[in-house]
C-alpha cells in the first residue's frame, strides 16, 4: 500500500525516475541560491531574471525550434546581458540596482514577447513557461546536473565574500575588491539555475523552487549553514511530493512541485519557531535573562 | 595580540584636497598631515565635512581635486559612522569579529587560531557572546564587536567616525582605552568626535574643521573658544547656488 503510493511510481516508470533526478539536481543548486537571494533582500530578483531570460530562449527557439542547445544558450546570453547591464548601470550612475534591473528586464521581456509573436505557435511557448519535467531526455538531465555541480562548487568558492558582502558590504569594500565580482558571479549563478530550471519547470516556476524552500527554511533556524541545508532538503521533499501528487491525482508535475513548496512555506509560516504565526499568537512565557 | 605595531604607523598627507558630492565641496582646499603614530581628533559642527574627510582618507571617496597620499601602502581600518551592517543576517558575533582577519584568510585561507578572535573579544569585554546572533546585540555591544574586529585588522591607520555616538559612559571609556592602546602601539589614529571633554582628555592633536580647516595642531591650542566660534560662523556661509570655485587647484 505505502509501497504502491510512494515507491512504485518511481520503480515502475523511467520517466518518473528521470523527473525525480532532474528535480533533485535543481533543488541542490536552487536551494542555497534562494537563501542568499532572500537574505540579500533580492527575493524578487529571481523573478525579474526569469523574465529577462525569456527572450533569449524564445530567440533560440525561433532559430532552431525546440533545441536544448539553442534555447539554453539564448537564455544564458539574455540573462547574463541583463545582469551585467543592470549591475554596470547601477555602479556607473546614480540609479539603484533594483530600478536598473527593472528597466532592463522589462525591455528584455517586451523584446521576447515581440519575437515570439512574430512566429505564431504559442503551444510550444508553454514549454518555456511551464517546462516538461516528465519528459527530460539525457542531454537535459546532464545539463541540469552540470549546472547544479557548477553552482555548488562556485558557491563554495565565493562563500566567504558573499556572506561578507551580504552582512557588511562597506567593510568588504574597505579590505578587498572582491565585492563587485562576487555579486556578479552570484547573479550569474541565479541566471544559470533559472536556465537549468526552465527545461524542467519553465522559467516562471523555476523561481518557485528557488525561493519558496528558502523562505520556508528561514522560519526554522537562525543559523546560515543550517538554513542552506534545510532549504535544499525542503526542495528535495517537495520534488518527491509534487511528482507523486502529479502521478496519482493528475495535475501537471511542474506546478505540483511548486504547490508542494508553497504548502511547505505555509506550514512553516504557521508553525516555524523563528517568527512563525503560532509563536506570535501563543508566545511561550518569557525567560529569566 | 593583534601584533605590537613596533614600527611607526604611516603618515597621511593632504595636498590642497577638496572632497565633496555632485561638485559641491564638503571639505574645501585642505592641506596638512596626520603625522606617523599621531592620535588626532576631528572636531567641528554638523555638516563641517568630518565624515567626508574620513571617507576620503579611507579611500572610499575620490577627491574632487588635490591629493591624499599615505606613505607606503598602509593598511587602513575604517569604522564608518553608520556601518551598513545587516543585523538580521543569520551569523554569530564571533563570525562578525573574525571578518577582521580577512587579510590573513582571504577567500579560502584558514582563519588560523581562534585564540586571536577570543582575545579580541575579551579585550572589548564580549567574552561569552561568541555564539550570539548579531541581531541580538545592543548598540553598545555592537560597537564593542566592531572594535574587536578593528583590533584583528591590525592596521597601521585606524579611522573612527563618531565611535561614541549613542554609547553609554562605561562603554565609551572602554573604547577610549582601546584608542589609547592603539596610540601606545604607535598606530596612526584619526577619530571624529563631538565630546570636546573627551577630545581634551584623550587626543593630543585636533583638527577643527568647518568645510575648511579652522585650526590644526595641539589640542589645547586648537580648541579655544575663539576658534570654536569661528568654526560655527564659517559653516553658515554654505550656498546651494554657488559659483565655480576659481581657487588654484
Amino acid at each position: 500500500m505505502l509501497h504502491d503510493a510512494l515507491i512504485a511510481p518511481f520503480a515502475d516508470f523511467a520517466f518518473m525516475r528521470r523527473a525525480l533526478a532532474g528535480a533533485f539536481a535543481l533543488s541542490l543548486g536552487a536551494g542555497p541560491i534562494g537563501v542568499f537571494l532572500m537574505l540579500r533582500r533580492m527575493s524578487l530578483v529571481g523573478d525579474a531574471m526569469a523574465h529577462a531570460i525569456l527572450p533569449g530562449a524564445a530567440l533560440g527557439y525561433l532559430v532552431a525550434g525546440l533545441s536544448l542547445g539553442w534555447m539554453t544558450g539564448g537564455g544564458l546570453v539574455a540573462g547574463f546581458a541583463v545582469a551585467l547591464l543592470a549591475g554596470a548601470v547601477a555602479r556607473a550612475t546614480s540609479l539603484k540596482e533594483d530600478a536598473s534591473l527593472a528597466a532592463f528586464y522589462l525591455i528584455s521581456l517586451a523584446a521576447g514577447v515581440t519575437l515570439v509573436s512574430l512566429k505564431g505557435s504559442s503551444i510550444d511557448l508553454l514549454h518555456v513557461l511551464f517546462g516538461t519535467v516528465l519528459a527530460l531526455d539525457d542531454a537535459t538531465l546532464l545539463l541540469i546536473a552540470g549546472i547544479a555541480t557548477i553552482t555548488l562548487l562556485t558557491l563554495a568558492a565565493i562563500y566567504r565574500p558573499l556572506v561578507l558582502e551580504s552582512v557588511d558590504p562597506g567593510f568588504l569594500r574597505s579590505v578587498s575588491r572582491a565585492g563587485g565580482p562576487t555579486h556578479l558571479v552570484f547573479l550569474g549563478l541565479v541566471v544559470l539555475n533559472l536556465v537549468g530550471g526552465f527545461h524542467a519547470l519553465g522559467t516562471l516556476l523555476a523561481v518557485g523552487l528557488m525561493m519558496l524552500p528558502a523562505i520556508a527554511a528561514s522560519f526554522w533556524t537562525r543559523d546560515l549553514a543550517f538554513m542552506l541545508v534545510l532549504s535544499t532538503l525542503i526542495g528535495l521533499a517537495c520534488s518527491v511530493a509534487g511528482l507523486l501528487a502529479s502521478f496519482h491525482f493528475g495535475p501537471p508535475a511542474g506546478p505540483a512541485i511548486i504547490l508542494a513548496a508553497g504548502a511547505a512555506y505555509l506550514a512553516s509560516l504557521a508553525l516555524g519557531p523563528r517568527g512563525g504565526l503560532l509563536r506570535r499568537l501563543l508566545p511561550p512565557r518569557h525567560l529569566e535573562a | 595580540m593583534a601584533g605590537k605595531a613596533s614600527k611607526l604607523g604611516p603618515a597621511i598627507r593632504l595636498d590642497n584636497v577638496t572632497l565633496g558630492y555632485d561638485r559641491h565641496p564638503a571639505v574645501h582646499h585642505l592641506s596638512g598631515a596626520f603625522e606617523p603614530g599621531s592620535l588626532t581628533a576631528v572636531v567641528g559642527p554638523n555638516g563641517a565635512g568630518k565624515s567626508t574627510l574620513l571617507k576620503g582618507l579611507a579611500g572610499a571617496l575620490a577627491p574632487l581635486s588635490g591629493r591624499i597620499a599615505a606613505e607606503g601602502e598602509p593598511r587602513i581600518a575604517y569604522l564608518p559612522q553608520a556601518a551598513d551592517i545587516d543585523r538580521s543576517f543569520p551569523i554569530c558575533v564571533e563570525d562578525l569579529v573574525s571578518m577582521g582577519l580577512w587579510r590573513r584568510g582571504g577567500l579560502f585561507g584558514r582563519i588560523g587560531d581562534r585564540r586571536r578572535v577570543g582575545e579580541a573579544m575579551a579585550a572589548v569585554g564580549l567574552t561569552g557572546f561568541e555564539a550570539r546572533p548579531i541581531g541580538s546585540l545592543s548598540g553598545g555591544q555592537m560597537q564593542r564587536a566592531l572594535f574587536a574586529r578593528l583590533l584583528l585588522q591590525d592596521a597601521g591607520v585606524i579611522l573612527l567616525d563618531e565611535p561614541l555616538t549613542a554609547i553609554d559612559a562605561r562603554t565609551a571609556a572602554d573604547l577610549m582605552d582601546l584608542v589609547r592602546r592603539w596610540h601606545g602601539e604607535r598606530r596612526t589614529v584619526v577619530a571624529v568626535l563631538h565630546d570636546i571633554d573627551k577630545v581634551r582628555e584623550v587626543f593630543p592633536r585636533t583638527l577643527l574643521i568647518a568645510r575648511e580647516a579652522v585650526a590644526w595642531g595641539d589640542t589645547a591650542e586648537v580648541l579655544t573658544p575663539a576658534n570654536l566660534l569661528r568654526a560655527r560662523r564659517m559653516l553658515e556661509a554654505h550656498d546651494p547656488g554657488a559659483e565655480v570655485c576659481e581657487r588654484a587647484a
